[in-house]
């Protein structure tokens, strides 16, 4: 026993210095963590469940294995497993009578009563995602990190890479980080790819089509800095651009068409068109974060992200987690999410009968429009004394719009357009070390 | 004039960091935490960020990749 503490005292040391200087690189790689815990397997686990008032439930596993596999080289693979049911705004406004609209697949009609907001009732998806990653040094000074992704719906296939360096600087206190993400990714939608601002005909008959499948390509990249402040304090500042290209509408949104006359009724043949949106987006954003432990050993993490692109699309996104440590391993954290966007500039709730054919793109997505996403959370954590973990949380999400008051007009200003949208969100983790899991195995056959 | 305030800030932000005092790595027992990481529990962030990815028009600024998704 006393032979095995001796030896274990100089690696817990080292780790734990890995693990500072690991602190630094966590900008570039989206998986971020990839501490291992000494010769075994790092197992991480999250099980999260989310419900939206009325509309979409989701349920989402995920299975995070890690390792040191040399001497500050890491592998991460994680798979990610979510179920979603459910209905999701088709983009249509409500209206004071009835609407029927037609299933992507053209095959049968849903209808929704008047007043509320018209929903896609067939909104299920069974998603499997696998992504890897690999964390090494390639100098004294020089980490580089390459991972891989894919993930599959039944409707979407997506699949991408990354690669980023970490250079430490200034005595290991600055590290400059520059990361690179490729994506490609492949919708196959129901009924096929709807051309855009044509009609949503009455079922049996079938929508035009662009083809089958269609494809779109999602290049990012960034350049960080992470700053050792003090003993108690960490900064990173990142700057990220992003350029999507190829098929960026979504093939099941559409848009109401009303009558020219201002009465805000539905065109009278026709009412809905598929949506359309530009091919190309570039997309750029400010993230600055700080983490701060205070006297009492709380800690504070805060971040700000600045986002904007060419669409129009300015966003506003503050978030805190404070952390309580009380005795004995326990721990409770709030969080707090505050986002504010604006309008694409081609964002419509409505159009108006004949206005598709003077318009480039129109989109009534709620997600493209202005509105605000609150969140109010909390997490409680208990730390066992050999480093496994336990967490739960719970949280509420509210997300409030605002309509365009051009497109809201005659007994439309009597409707709600923007669809408010209210979630919840359950959430439990556990993260323990190979052998302890062998460990437990063992006990169990043993009894 | 958002971004060049945020860009100045930024840039004032890096170059006050060659002022400071650096930190020993005997003296970071306390950023060796796992609570001080800057992503201190990772499938957290990823639930978070592939949730809003699904109900925002924005995403991203802290890392890169992670995959795409048909939700947006």
């Amino acid at each position: 026993m006393q032979l095995k503490k001796t030896q274990q005292g100089p690696r817990n040391i080292r780790r734990q210095l890995a693990v500072a200087t690991c602190s630094l690189l966590a900008g570039a790689s989206h998986a971020g963590g990839l501490i291992a815990s000494g010769d075994n397997w790092k197992i991480d686990s999250a099980l999260l469940l989310y419900a939206e008032k009325d509309r979409v439930s989701l349920a989402e596993g995920i299975l995070s294995i890690s390792k040191e596999i040399d001497d500050d080289e890491f592998i991460n693979a994680r798979i990610v497993t979510d179920v979603l049911t459910g209905s999701s705004p088709n983009g249509a406004v409500p209206s004071n009578t009835a609407q029927t609209f037609t299933n992507p697949s053209g095959n049968s009609t849903y209808t929704e009563a008047a007043n509320t907001t018209p929903l896609n009732h067939t909104f299920k998806d069974l998603r499997n995602a696998l992504s890897v990653e690999w964390d090494t040094p390639l100098s004294r000074s020089l980490r580089g990190t390459i991972g891989g992704n894919i993930s599959r719906e039944y409707d979407y296939l997506s699949t991408g890479i990354s690669a980023s360096l970490a250079q430490d600087i200034n005595q290991r206190n600055t590290t400059l980080t520059l990361g690179f993400s490729l994506n490609k990714d492949t919708w196959d939608p129901v009924g096929g790819v709807p051309v855009g601002f044509t009609v949503m005909p009455a079922s049996p008959a079938k929508k035009a089509i662009d083809g089958a499948s269609t494809d779109k390509t999602v290049k990012e990249i960034l350049f960080g800095v992470t700053q050792i402040i003090n003993r108690q304090t960490l900064m990173q500042v990142n700057y990220s651009r992003g350029q999507g290209s190829g098929y960026l509408t979504d093939p099941y949104k559409i848009l109401s068409v009303l009558e020219n006359d201002g009465s805000g009724n539905l065109r009278g043949t026709n009412p809905y068109i598929y949506e359309n949106r530009p091919d190309q987006r570039t997309y750029q954003s400010l993230y600055w974060k700080g983490v701060h432990q205070f006297p009492n050993e709380n800690v504070l993490n805060l971040s700000y992200r600045y986002f904007w692109d060419d669409w129009g699309i300015q966003s506003h996104t503050v978030d805190l987690r404070y952390r309580f440590d009380f005795d004995g391993g326990h721990y409770l954290q709030p969080h707090l999410r505050y986002y504010q966007q604006g309008a694409a500039d081609f964002y419509r709730q409505t159009l108006t009968d004949g206005e598709e054919t003077t318009l480039s793109y129109a989109s009534a997505d709620y997600r493209l429009g202005e509105f605000v996403t609150q969140t109010i959370g909390l997490k409680y954590g208990f730390e066992f004394k050999n480093g496994a973990e336990i967490n739960f949380r719970a949280e509420m999400i509210t997300q409030k719009g605002k309509d365009r008051s051009a497109d809201a007009v005659g007994i439309l200003q009597n409707q709600q357009l923007f669809p408010d949208n209210e979630a919840y969100l359950l959430q439990g983790g556990l993260s323990l070390d190979s052998d302890m899991v062998i460990k437990y195995i063992m006990h169990f056959f043993k009894k | 004039m958002i971004k060049t305030t945020l860009f100045s800030l930024c840039t004032a932000l890096v170059l006050s960091a060659c002022s400071l005092e650096p930190v020993q790595p005997w003296d970071r027992d306390i950023l060796a935490q796992q609570k001080m990481q800057l992503v201190a529990d990772p499938l957290e962030i990823y639930l978070d960020e592939h949730t809003y990815f699904s109900k925002e028009a924005s995403s991203g600024g802290q890392s890169v990749g992670g995959g795409g998704c048909g939700c947006n």
